[in-house]
């Protein structure tokens, strides 16, 4: 056989392994136990306390990646200083650190003996052990998902929309919330929905910096792991419902990246 | 195409380690600083540790994992799976004693009543299903029930194993926990010990298993109980089994 008859056969092969490979996890995710035991363990109050609390915390962090993170992409995709370039990578940073690190730096940083702990303390403001600590280890592993995204996509703008908008007499204020955020829209959607998936999908920081107790830390990714070794067919079904969330989440990124192609 | 066979070579040289057969021993994560210390030198094997909690080990068992040799924190998850048919009747090799530990400087706790009498202790226990977990509730039941209350408002983080209870000690995020008195030692210093009282404790007895039928997990476990294991046990102050 030529290599030209060669080719065609081995990426074939290579996209059947792939596919099979990737899939086959999720697959059994679902058919190890019969449905009726998935949505029989999903009834379960502590699992439900679960999800609900990830809801609860993966809402919370977006909000305050979004209120921060936005404007602080804006400022990185339009300006150019002195830094940006270390600036863009120090946000960048959480992305690529294993989460055990995080939960380490973020323990060593606002935890009691930590290097704002006293500061912190003197707030009245505790973070370990609360719920206040899932959303801070959420925002600080989900943010560089948003930044990024909402990033490329305001340094993708025309800029001569934006000039228009600022020689009609537009307020740099109004130009950013009226014209740059709505062109952005769909980046930005996108941006949302890739921190929400991997908000619901944290474990190690949150179990490092913030603990585990059912319905004060104890996230569904939590809860699942404490089930592995007691509630096989537990923690399967909470696995099944953050199947269900993050194929969604995909698709809502799919949506916005072909709405964003089309305009 | 010319390194393959060199490559090959490697390979090889790294799967099998002079023709010892390789023995995969899980073992619970209090027993981490003790094998690691022992288990390169047990004779005629090579051996893979795996640290863990003991609930999530045997529960990597029955997903068939290829784990040799079990040692568990527990007689109660290896008579559980030896049940099932997964491994053989375990073997009590070593013991250990449940305690309260906080933080040696500045602690002001100094005995189980301190945890009801404070106003803002904060406590870690291991999850239920984990050994060091359901001793420490065994511990509890023994209490008056308005004590045994109190404490478990307390417990502000179940965590899946005991080094996350060391942990969260070390690092201050919580003000005392309940771990074996072995994590203790190991932590050189930075932790104390509060004994709890002889009527409360609970028998700690760690199970060692043989879960596949390859030859060698027989010095493995020879070693746990009367070989070079045995005596760095004994060095990390795990007590001698039950005879």
């Amino acid at each position: 056989m030529t290599a030209r008859r060669l080719f065609p056969l081995a990426l074939a092969a290579a996209v059947g392994v792939t596919v099979a490979f990737l899939a086959l996890p999720i697959v059994a995710l679902f058919v190890h136990t019969s449905p009726a035991h998935l949505v029989g363990a999903l009834g379960d109050p502590s699992a439900r306390d679960a999800l609900w609390l990830s809801l609860q915390t993966a809402a919370a962090a977006i909000l305050l990646i979004v209120l921060f993170g936005t404007p602080a992409a804006w400022v990185l995709a339009t300006r150019r200083f002195r830094g940006r370039s270390a600036v863009v990578s120090l946000v960048e940073l959480p992305l690529v650190l294993p989460p055990a690190v995080a939960g380490l730096a973020l323990l060593v940083a606002f935890g009691p003996q930590g290097l704002v702990g006293d500061g912190l303390r003197g707030a009245g403001i505790v973070l370990p052990l609360h719920t206040a600590a899932v959303v801070v280890a959420l925002v600080f592993v989900a943010a560089p998902f948003h930044i990024r995204q909402a990033q490329s996509s305001f340094a993708a703008l025309d800029p001569a929309v934006l000039e228009a908008s600022r020689t009609l007499g537009a307020s740099p204020a109004r130009t950013f919330l009226r014209i740059a955020v709505p062109l952005a829209a769909e980046g930005l959607a996108a941006g949302v929905a890739l921190a929400l998936a991997r908000a619901l999908g944290e474990f190690g920081a949150t179990l490092m910096f913030a603990g585990s107790l059912r319905g004060v830390t104890r996230t569904a990714s939590l809860a699942i792991y404490d089930r592995f070794g007691s509630d096989l067919d537990g923690a399967l079904a909470l696995s099944t419902v953050l199947v269900a969330f993050a194929a969604a989440l995909l698709v809502v990124v799919r949506l916005a990246g072909e709405r964003r192609a089309a305009s | 195409m010319r390194r393959a066979p060199a490559l090959v070579a490697l390979l090889l040289a790294g799967c099998g380690g002079g023709g010892k057969p390789a023995i995969r021993l899980a073992a619970a994560s209090s027993l981490t600083g003790a094998l690691s210390a022992c288990a390169s030198s047990i004779p005629g094997v090579r051996t893979q540790l795996e640290f863990g909690g003991s609930d999530a080990l045997a529960a990597q068992i029955r997903q068939g994992i290829g784990v040799d040799v079990f040692a568990a924190a527990s007689m109660k998850l290896p008579e559980a799976l030896a049940a099932e048919h997964r491994a053989r009747p375990p073997t009590p090799f070593a013991t250990n004693e449940l305690v309260l530990a906080v933080p040696s400087a500045g602690s002001p706790i100094r005995s189980l009543s301190d945890l009801v009498a404070a106003r803002t202790v904060t406590v870690a226990a291991g999850s239920p299903s984990v050994p060091v977990g359901s001793y420490t509730r065994q511990v509890l039941d023994r209490l008056p029930a308005a004590r045994r209350r109190v404490i478990l408002g307390r417990v502000r983080t179940e965590e899946p194993d005991v080094k996350g209870i060391v942990g969260k000690l070390s690092t201050g995020a919580v003000d005392a926990g309940f771990v074996y008195r072995t994590d203790v030692l190991a932590a050189s210093g930075a932790l104390r010990v509060i004994t709890l009282p002889a009527a409360l404790r609970p028998a700690v007895v760690y199970g060692v298993t043989a879960v596949s039928s390859t030859a060698g997990t027989r010095q493995v476990i020879d070693s746990l109980l009367r070989g070079g294991c045995a005596r760095a046990l004994r060095t990390a102050g795990f007590g001698a089994p039950p005879r």
